[in-house]
């Protein structure tokens, strides 16, 4: 069956999910629960569901001391509190210790158009990347979040786990075996690579589409795993082609540009392109396309980078 | 009631536990002295009576759990596990060396017996929350005891937490505050004075009782009443002296993590020695 389009529901189905195959499953939530989707889990499982009140830092060290009882913890909240709220109780209750914690950062990246700056995270990547021992995870549509929920019962260690908010284009098969750790891709090509995660793959996708209308042909890579990254797959996918071009939805300084940067340090590779927010603070819009256009977060912006380093621009 | 042998035994183990810090510390060193030794006896009454702890079996999913918010007084509990033989005795004069497993703070990743990583202030009694939660989803009989310290009350976190600990009705849990009146740059009085400690646990729903925290009955009579509350939360406010038992650094925010002269090493030993001396005259 076709999953729902909507990221944060297939999260909160992929939790249920997960309840009932393991009951040391445990959700934590600091009353975003409607948005982040995690009521799902309380109506399924109360007694395994703590209401939190709006306190992330306690959350996050709550959550370590219930992994340290044996139990597998989910703390959710807006990526943007998950990630920097409670960032001092995720290094030292959680990361520390490695413990085997699950942050949800929901309502990721500018996803949450409306709210503005406060609420939007572009700094997340580089703040959970900076993490000794935390995987980074950023998922690219329903069937990806449901597949990646579902490893996290057994992999080990602290995950920090990006949730957009909005409907997303299917891209991935939905047949396919899945494993957290690959660098996927998406549509093959000659002429350029485009690393791309969480929204942004379709926008790639999509220029992709519009290059190889002008004969250029490109690759595309869905890098759902930010760390630990695949330095060989990203080594092998980024040789033989001209250009490199990196797409990500947060802030290019220490994102996944800045990740396949430092994948590729030693190696001679193709001139390379961010495509991000740079430097900046998100803002409110009427809708999320609006806003990611303001952003420069397109497919057009995609596929002007890649002309521009193969000099056809 | 507890017997007088009990306490005299607790008495002379949290002697020992002095003395062990000490050692610890060494000579031209800087160590948290002060607030590591206001705990002898809650500690000693803690691991060598209290809490169900086999230090053979360290890893026993039944046992207590001891947890130092205040995790810069590690110094007391790494004493208290070198006397259990849970860490080798030849570890007591590598502390805070690469050579060592004795970190400046509590590190479960570094240190047989830790329970977690504390010493980021304010995030023990969050940890011991969620250990409590967890355990009590298991059925186990498990108690978590959180020691806190009353300078460090001033972490909203620790608030957070007495909140939730309220919230989901936590009464496997007891926590502690070591009321020294010293933090690290000075009287907490003239530091950040947090008055009416007692009552703001009361008004966050938690059942207080306040006990003089160098009075091993004391201690050993409030741990057992905490353990009959149910439905809520229990703190143990204990008044302490900071640098208890050695006389110079009683009361001085300067052995907060103070470093010890040959003399004063000497000195401080002696001070322990005399007391035990006392100890089994009374």
């Amino acid at each position: 069956m076709a999953p729902v389009k909507n990221l944060r529901e297939a999260y909160g189905q992929s939790l249920v999910a997960l309840g009932k195959q393991n009951r040391n499953v445990v959700a934590l939530e600091a009353d975003l629960g409607k948005s982040t989707r995690s009521i799902l889990f309380q109506a399924e499982f109360p007694e395994r569901y703590f209401e939190m009140g709006i306190a992330e830092q306690n959350m996050a060290s709550t959550a370590a001391g219930l992994a340290l009882a044996g139990k597998i913890p989910f703390m959710h909240s807006f990526a943007v509190f998950a990630s920097g709220r409670a960032f001092d109780q995720l290094r030292n209750s959680v990361c520390i210790p490695g413990l085997s914690v699950r942050i949800c950062g929901s309502s990721c990246g500018l996803s949450d158009f409306g709210d503005g700056k406060t609420h939007q995270a572009l700094e997340d990547v580089a703040l959970m990347r900076a993490l000794p021992g935390m995987t980074v995870l950023c998922p690219v549509d329903a069937i990806e979040v449901a597949k990646m929920v579902d490893c996290l019962l057994d992999w080990k260690g602290p995950v920090y786990l990006r949730i957009n908010r909005n409907d997303l284009p299917f891209v991935t098969p939905e047949d396919e075996p899945y494993q957290i750790g690959k660098v996927w891709k998406l549509r093959d090509g000659s002429d350029a690579a485009v690393f791309a995660a969480g929204v942004m793959v379709s926008k790639a996708l999509e220029a992709a589409e519009e290059l190889a209308k002008d004969g250029i042909s490109v690759r595309v890579l869905n890098v759902s795993t930010i760390k630990p990254l695949d330095r060989e797959a990203i080594i092998a996918q980024a040789a033989g082609v001209r250009a490199l071009v990196t797409a990500e939805e947060a802030n290019i300084i220490g994102g996944l540009g800045s990740a396949v940067v430092e994948a590729l340090r030693g190696v001679r590779h193709a001139p390379l392109e961010f495509i991000g927010v740079q430097d900046s603070f998100g803002l409110s819009a009427e809708n999320y396309e609006i806003l990611l256009r303001h952003f420069g977060l397109t497919a057009a912006a995609v596929a002007e980078a890649v002309k521009r380093l193969l000099g056809k621009a | 009631m507890v017997s007088s042998d009990t306490v005299k035994r607790l008495q002379r183990i949290a002697l020992q536990l002095r003395a062990d810090v000490v050692e610890m510390i060494g000579v031209g060193k800087a160590g948290h002295l002060g607030g590591s030794v206001s705990l002898g006896e809650i500690v000693a009454a803690l691991y060598f009576h209290k809490m169900k702890f086999d230090p053979t079996n360290v890893a026993d999913a039944n046992r207590d759990r001891f947890l130092l918010s205040k995790g810069h007084a590690v110094l007391i509990q790494y004493a208290a596990l070198i006397e259990l033989g849970v860490i080798p005795r030849s570890e007591l004069k590598q502390v805070k060396t690469l050579a060592g497993v004795l970190q400046g703070h509590p590190d479960m990743a570094q240190t047989p017996g830790m329970e977690a990583v504390t010493g980021s202030l304010g995030q023990g009694l969050s940890i011991g929350v969620g250990m409590a939660l967890g355990l009590r989803l298991d059925g186990r009989p498990s108690r978590v005891y959180v020691i806190m310290g009353d300078g460090e009350l001033s972490e909203g976190q620790l608030w957070e937490a007495a909140m939730a600990a309220y919230r989901f009705k936590v009464d496997n849990l007891t926590g502690i505050v070591d009321r020294n009146r010293v933090q690290a740059t000075g009287p907490t009085k003239e530091v950040f004075d947090i008055p009416d400690i007692e009552r703001k646990w009361e008004s966050f729903g938690w059942h207080v009782l306040t006990v003089n925290g160098h009075d091993v009955a004391q201690v050993l009579q409030a741990l057992d009443a905490a353990e009959q509350v149910k439905g809520h939360p229990t703190v143990i406010v204990a008044d302490t002296v900071k640098g208890k038992g050695i006389s110079f650094a009683e009361h001085n925010a300067a052995f907060h993590n103070g470093i010890f002269t040959e003399e004063q090493y000497r000195q401080a030993m002696a001070e322990i020695e005399t007391r035990r001396a006392e100890l089994e005259k009374e």
